[in-house]
């Protein structure tokens, strides 16, 4: 039998993409560098798109359903990127803890963007070749801008893990607030198809490899870990992005814009 | 009064008025050089202040897809100030210093942006009147004495008509929508008009620099023709949104054949213009924590771009 991706499942690729692209949207006209704005912003702007294409193939899939009484639907009764987007609640957003965290310094947030973007590439490369046409194409699509985060990201990594003593502190920093948070990406609770313990494996020798140019400690996996956004249990932070996110579509019910 | 001319500036003259764009290693009168590093600087800051106002409605834009327009427009001011510091460092000034001079209040930037940007109509009304009067400013400076300064000004310039017209397009949604977003779009018109129409500058009888800029055909339009030429525009396109503009005085002139408008509130301009706006502060304040937070990852990467210099050269040696 062919694979079906589930609801679920899209939701929660978009849902990854869309909560990193919006944390990382807040950083522009703020950047530390004009070049660095323009970058994070392009950044930004490759998962809001991401988002949109993993919340339509999500919508088209709840559109064809019997009944849709369990999504959020627009006064037509359909449910678009939009609504998936703008009209769920915390506990329906099924995205990494990880990505939802505050942005913190330039090393919070670059590094972070490496753990994730890695992690998107080993997704995505097996994605891409899913025998599903739409995942596949989005995939694949997607894959060659996180290839650039992934490059982009490590640059900075490696630049602040060997650039002065307060950059190398700030980096540990952030490996110490971030680590908790990797163990989500091989849970595999909404049962995507991919391989994980070769991702794991493929993920983790990157990871130690930008760590040695940066004159980290090689990382070992956390053998206890944050959860809990797949299934809908996440930080306090979410409700506060939303909350922003979301205000005009909740005071302006049903309104086109 | 004629005056002398010495023999190079007698031939900068003579480019200017036979067209002729000056180049960076040309010889210019002093004056040129710093009324052209005043005026692309702090075009360039304004481009730069400009993506704060509405950088301030990414995380709130109301769908995904005018989230990615919005981000893409912000994104690309800040392109804008990119091309415009390279084109006035070819006149000798670094983009630290120019950035020195914005933080430390003496360079200006367009006045418009110490307005705060309070509902999503303003987003579209920026588009549509903020960067409407930009590009009336702009579109003639493509044609600029100065090349480097042309240059970037002919790609600004396409930018910024795409900008103009998605902003337009967004306020015609407004205008075809619920009471609620008609009400939020007729508002913002009523905050952003007057201030737009500030945007062309003082009167021409109280702007010093217009005559030796015309000269120099560094400037191709007084203040007050480029004014009368947005108005008359604006005037028009206000109806296709079914709003008004907030002017009493408004009211076409059939022997001007140009619209008549109300007298401009110059008190505040001037106001604003030394740092008592609504959003001074911030802005400016914004733009400096951006920076000053930012030295530690500047120093950062060129600690490391030594390091990596120096294994380079032992490699080599």
């Amino acid at each position: 039998m062919s694979y079906q991706p589930t609801v679920s499942q899209l939701i929660h690729l978009a849902d990854n993409a869309l909560i990193l692209g919006h944390r990382l949207s807040e950083w522009c006209g703020h950047g530390p560098a004009l070049e660095q704005d323009i970058a994070l912003s392009n950044i930004a702007l490759d998962y809001v798109g991401a988002a949109r294409n993993w919340y339509q193939l999500a919508a088209n899939q709840i559109n064809s359903l019997q009944d849709k009484a369990a999504f959020p639907l627009n006064a037509q009764g359909e449910a678009t990127e939009d609504t998936l987007a703008y009209l769920r609640d915390a506990f329906d957003f099924k995205n990494f803890l990880l990505l939802e965290l505050p942005n913190g310094d330039w090393a919070v947030t670059t590094l972070r963007l490496l753990l994730s973007a890695s992690y998107q590439q080993l997704l995505l490369q097996q994605l891409s070749t899913n025998e599903h046409a739409d995942v596949a194409a989005i995939a694949a699509k997607s894959l060659k801008e996180v290839t650039y985060h992934v490059r982009w990201s490590e640059d900075w990594v490696k630049r602040l893990g060997d650039g002065t003593d307060e950059s190398h502190q700030r980096l540990q920093a952030a490996y110490h607030e971030l680590w908790p948070y990797i163990g989500e990406f091989w849970e595999n609770k909404l049962a995507l198809p991919i391989d994980i313990a070769s991702m794991q494996a493929q993920w983790l020798a990157k990871i130690n490899q930008v760590f040695e140019a940066s004159h980290l400690p090689q990382g070992v996996l956390p053998t206890w870990h944050q959860t809990g956004g797949t299934e809908g249990i996440h930080t306090e932070h979410l409700g506060y992005i939303l909350a922003e996110m979301q205000f005009l579509q909740r005071a302006y019910p049903n309104a086109e814009w | 009064m004629e005056q002398m001319l010495s023999p190079e500036a007698q031939h900068f003259q003579e480019k200017i008025d036979k067209e002729i764009k000056i180049e960076p290693k040309d010889w210019m009168p002093e004056k040129y050089r710093h009324t052209l590093i005043r005026q692309i600087s702090q075009h360039a800051h304004s481009e730069i202040i400009g993506m704060l106002p509405e950088g301030n409605w990414i995380t709130r834009a109301p769908s995904l897809k005018r989230k990615a327009i919005l981000l893409a427009k912000v994104q690309d001011e800040a392109g804008h100030g990119l091309y415009l510091y390279a084109a006035a460092e070819t006149l000798g000034i670094s983009r630290d210093e120019m950035y020195h001079q914005l933080h430390t209040g003496k360079a200006k930037y367009s006045s418009i942006f110490n307005y705060p940007t309070l509902t999503w109509a303003d987003m579209g009304v920026v588009g549509w009147l903020v960067d409407g009067a930009a590009i009336m400013n702009q579109v003639p400076l493509c044609r600029t004495s100065y090349g480097p300064y042309a240059r970037a000004m002919v790609r600004i310039c396409k930018e910024e008509s795409f900008h103009q017209r998605q902003g337009f397009d967004s306020l015609l949604v407004l205008s075809k929508g619920t009471p609620g977003q008609r009400r939020m779009l007729q508002d913002a018109i009523n905050r952003w008009w007057w201030p737009s129409l500030m945007m062309f500058g003082p009167t021409d009888d109280a702007s010093p620099n217009t005559v030796q800029s015309m000269q120099w055909k560094i400037k191709r339009f007084t203040n007050d023709e480029l004014r009368q030429k947005f108005v008359d525009v604006c005037a028009e396109q206000v109806k296709l949104l079914g709003c008004t503009l907030p002017d009493p005085d408004l009211k076409w002139n059939a022997e001007r054949g140009h619209y008549d408008f109300g007298a401009i509130n110059w008190q505040e301009f001037w106001n604003v213009v030394s740092g008592n706006g609504p959003c001074n502060k911030e802005r400016i304040e914004a733009r400096r924590k951006a920076w000053d937070n930012g030295a530690w990852v500047r120093e950062a990467a060129s600690a490391y771009a030594s390091k990596q210099q120096a294994k380079q050269a032992v490699a080599a040696a």
